[in-house]
C-alpha cells in the first residue's frame, strides 16, 4: 500500500462522513445540546452538599429561644424553615410525604428545664432515606442550636454557657436509621431502569416499522392509531414488571432493602409509571425519522430525568427553577412514591398527590402522540 | 366508451393532482376501471405510478381531484376503501422476523377476518405456501416473498387489488405463475390494478394506463395504445446493424431506431415521411426490409418522447 492512495481513500471517507453528519441535523444538535445541558445542570442545579433543605420548628410556645433557633438554623444555610406553625402530627405527615426533611422539636418545658440546669433534649427528626442529603445538615444543627443559645444565655443564665453543653440534641434518623445508602439507591434504581428501558423500547416502535418498510403496509390496513399505540405499549408493561420484580428481590436478599408498604399498591402505581414512560417513548417514535434519532431523543429525556429527579442528587437541595423542571419528569414523582412505599410504608393518602402528575404526563404524551401519528404517507 | 363501462366501475377518479414540494408527481389523472378487469400501469421510473396507486387506497391525500373507489369516496371514505382493497407495496413490507403463517395470521386479524386460522390455511394452500408456512419471511427468496405478499393481499377477500411492481426482480417462471394467479383472481370478479415495466405483462392486461411525468398519456387496450402512438414501423435485417442504426437516426422522418439482435425496428410518426427517408436504404441489397406493426414498447417510447418535447415547449 502506498502512502498517497492511503491519503486519498482516507480523505474520501472523511468527506463522506462530514456530508452525512451535515445531513443529520438532529444528531448535530445533540452534539451541541448535550454538553450545554450537562454543564448547566451540573454547574447550577446540582449540589453535592445540599443546602436550603425544607425544615420546620415545632415549638409548643413561641419563646425567645425558639425564635433565635429558627434564625440561626436559617443562618447556617442548610435549612429553609417553613414559617407555618405545625403541630407535631402535621409536621410528621409532611415529613412522610417528603415535603419536609427535618423537624426540630422544642419541648414545652425547654426553657424552664434549661434554667434549672437539667440538660433538656432538643429533638431533631430527619428523613434519612437519602443519607447523603441529611449528613451535612445534621452536623449543622448542633452548631446552630449552640449559637442560638449563646445569644440568649445572658444575665443570670450566663453561667450555663461556660459548663458542658447545657442541653442535648437528640437526632432521630427516620426510615433509614443506619444510614444505608442502598436503601435509597435500590428503590431509585427501579425508577431509573424503567425510565431508560421503557422509553427506549417504545421509541423504536414506529421508527422500526418505518425503517423496515412495514409501516406502509400497516397504514394500508384498516387500523386506528389508538389501536396501534396500545398494542405497542401493553406488552412492555409486562417486561417492566418483570424488571421490577428482579430488582426488588435482589435488593431484598443482597442488600436487605425493606418493603415496608403495600406491594399491591406499589404494583398498581408501577403500571402507571411504566405506561407513562412507554407513552413518552411512543411519542418520540412518532416524531423521530429513524431509530438513531429515537435513541437520541430517549437519551435527551433520560439525562435530565436522572439529574433533576432526585435520583443522583437530593431534589430539595436544587435551586427552585431546577426543582420546577424536575417536577415535569415522571421519575421525580415515582422516586418519592417508591421510596415512600418501600422505606416509609406510605399509604395511598400519602402517595396519591404524586400519582396525578404521572397520569397527567401520560395524558399529555398520548395527546401529542395521537396528533403526531400519521395516518397517511403525505 | 360504452354503457357497460359506466355501470358501477371499480375505480372512477377525475382530475387527481398530487405534489411533493416542487415535484408535481401526479397531474390531472382521470381513470375508470370496470370490475373484474386487469388494468396495467406503465411508465418510466418516477412517472407517478406509485403515487397514483397510493392516492387510490388512501395512503396519500390528493391536492385536488375527486372520485370513487369501489363506490366509496376517495377523499372521505378511505377507511372503508382500506377494508376492501388488497395493496401490495413495491418493497416487501411484511415482518421478516415472523414466519409466513404468523404474518398471514396477523393480517387476517387486522382485517377482522372471521375464523382467521381457516382462512390462512386456505390461502396458504391456494398459493402453494403450505409447506413453507413455518419459514421466516426474511429468509424467503424474491419469488416466494412476492407469493407471500400476494397471499396477504387476498386473505381478506378484497374487491380490488393494487399491486405495485409485484414482479420486479422475480424470475420468469415465478412471474408466469404470478400472472396466472392474477388472471384467476380477475376471473373470480376481482379488479386488479398492477404497475409493471414488463411489456409481456402489459400485454396480459385488459386495459393499460401509460403515465409519464405525472400525466396520463394513454389509456385503453394494447391496440388502442399502439393506435394512439400513430407510429409506423419497419423491421430491417442488417449485416452491420450498429452502423446502420447510427446512420438512420440522423435521417429526418425517423423517430426511433431500436436494435433487437441483428434486426432494427425503425419507426416514425408519419408513414409518408418515414417511407421517403427509408427509400434510399431500401435499394441496398444487403438489407432485408419488412413492413411491420409497432410494438407496445415502441408506442410507449414515442408517447414519452412526444410528451417530453411538448412539456419542454410548454415550460
Amino acid at each position: 500500500m502506498n502512502r498517497s492512495t492511503f491519503v486519498k481513500r482516507f480523505a474520501a471517507i472523511l468527506a463522506k462522513e462530514f456530508v452525512q453528519m451535515r445531513r443529520d441535523r438532529l444528531t448535530f444538535a445533540m452534539m451541541i445540546g448535550v454538553p450545554i445541558m450537562q454543564l448547566i445542570l451540573f454547574g447550577y442545579a446540582i449540589n453535592q452538599d445540599p443546602r436550603a433543605l425544607p425544615a420546620a420548628v415545632v415549638a409548643a410556645e413561641a419563646t425567645a429561644f425558639s425564635r433565635s433557633l429558627v434564625a440561626s438554623l436559617e443562618h447556617s444555610g442548610y435549612f429553609r424553615i417553613d414559617p407555618t406553625a405545625y403541630t407535631a402530627a402535621q409536621a410528621r405527615e409532611k415529613l412522610a410525604r417528603g415535603e419536609l426533611m427535618f423537624i426540630v422539636t422544642i419541648p414545652s418545658d425547654f426553657t424552664r428545664t434549661l434554667e434549672r440546669g437539667e440538660r433538656p433534649a432538643l429533638l431533631v427528626e430527619a428523613d434519612a432515606t437519602d443519607p447523603g442529603a441529611t449528613g451535612g445538615a445534621l452536623a449543622a444543627v448542633v452548631q446552630a442550636a449552640n449559637t442560638a443559645l449563646a445569644h440568649d444565655l445572658t444575665g443570670p443564665l450566663a453561667r450555663l454557657a461556660s459548663g458542658p453543653d447545657p442541653f442535648e440534641v437528640r437526632v432521630h434518623r427516620l426510615y433509614n436509621p443506619e444510614g444505608v445508602t442502598q436503601y435509597n439507591i435500590v428503590p431509585g434504581l427501579i425508577g431509573l431502569i424503567l425510565t431508560m428501558t421503557m422509553v427506549m423500547m417504545t421509541s423504536l416502535a414506529m421508527t422500526r416499522e418505518r425503517e423496515r418498510g412495514t409501516f406502509e403496509n400497516l397504514l394500508a390496513m384498516p387500523v386506528r392509531p389508538m389501536e396501534v399505540m396500545f398494542g405497542k405499549i401493553v406488552p412492555y408493561i409486562f417486561v417492566g414488571l418483570v424488571q421490577v420484580s428482579v430488582i426488588i428481590v435482589v435488593g431484598r436478599y443482597l442488600f436487605g432493602v425493606p418493603l415496608v408498604g403495600s406491594l399491591t399498591m406499589l404494583s398498581g402505581i408501577l403500571v402507571i409509571f411504566i405506561a407513562a414512560n412507554l407513552t413518552i417513548g411512543f411519542t418520540f417514535s412518532t416524531i423521530a425519522k429513524n431509530q438513531l434519532q429515537a435513541m437520541q431523543m430517549t437519551f435527551f429525556f433520560f439525562l435530565p430525568s436522572i439529574l433533576l429527579s432526585g435520583f443522583m442528587f437530593p431534589f430539595r437541595g436544587m435551586p427552585g427553577w431546577a426543582q420546577a423542571i424536575g417536577e415535569i419528569f415522571p421519575l421525580t414523582h415515582f422516586l418519592r412514591i417508591v421510596r415512600g412505599v418501600m422505606l416509609k410504608g406510605s399509604t395511598w393518602a400519602e402517595v396519591q398527590p404524586e400519582v396525578w402528575p404521572l397520569l397527567a404526563f401520560m395524558g399529555v404524551a398520548m395527546i401529542v402522540a395521537m396528533a403526531r401519528y400519521r395516518r397517511t404517507l403525505d | 366508451m360504452n354503457a357497460d363501462l359506466r355501470a358501477d366501475p371499480a375505480i372512477t377518479v377525475r382530475g387527481l393532482n398530487k405534489s411533493f414540494g416542487a415535484l408535481h408527481a401526479v397531474r390531472d389523472v382521470s381513470i375508470e376501471v370496470r370490475r373484474g378487469q386487469i388494468c396495467g400501469f406503465l411508465g418510466p421510473n418516477g412517472s407517478g405510478k406509485t403515487t397514483t396507486i397510493r392516492l387510490l387506497c388512501g395512503l396519500l391525500t390528493p391536492d385536488s381531484g375527486e372520485g370513487h373507489c369501489l363506490g366509496f369516496d376517495i377523499l372521505r371514505e378511505s377507511a372503508a376503501i382500506k377494508r376492501e382493497v388488497g395493496y401490495m407495496t413495491q418493497r416487501f413490507s411484511f415482518y421478516e422476523d415472523l414466519s409466513i403463517r404468523e404474518n398471514l395470521r396477523f393480517v387476517a386479524r387486522m382485517y377482522g377476518v372471521p375464523r382467521p386460522s381457516r382462512v390462512v390455511n386456505e390461502t396458504l394452500e391456494r398459493l402453494g405456501l403450505t409447506k413453507r408456512q413455518k419459514q421466516l419471511a426474511g429468509t424467503l427468496s424474491g419469488g416466494w416473498k412476492q407469493r407471500m405478499a400476494l397471499a396477504a393481499c387476498i386473505l381478506h377477500q378484497p374487491q380490488l387489488l393494487l399491486l405495485d411492481e409485484p414482479t420486479a426482480g422475480v424470475d420468469p417462471k415465478a412471474r408466469r405463475e404470478f400472472w396466472d394467479q392474477i388472471h384467476q383472481l380477475a376471473g373470480e370478479g376481482l379488479t386488479v390494478l398492477v404497475s409493471t415495466h414488463y411489456m409481456d405483462e402489459a400485454e396480459r392486461c385488459n386495459t393499460i394506463a401509460y403515465l409519464d411525468t405525472g400525466r396520463l398519456l394513454a389509456f385503453g387496450s394494447v391496440g388502442d395504445i399502439i393506435r394512439t402512438s400513430g407510429l409506423t414501423t419497419w423491421h430491417v435485417d442488417a449485416p452491420d446493424p450498429i452502423a446502420l442504426a447510427a446512420d438512420l437516426r440522423r435521417q429526418a422522418g425517423i423517430a426511433m431506431v431500436a436494435a433487437f439482435g441483428s434486426t432494427l425496428h425503425v419507426s416514425g410518426p408519419d408513414s409518408v415521411a418515414l417511407s421517403t427517408a427509408l427509400a434510399p436504404y431500401r435499394r441496398d441489397s444487403s438489407l432485408r426490409w419488412t413492413e411491420s406493426h409497432p410494438g407496445l414498447e415502441d408506442a410507449f417510447i414515442a408517447l414519452m418522447e412526444r410528451n417530453r418535447a411538448t412539456g419542454a415547449v410548454a415550460a
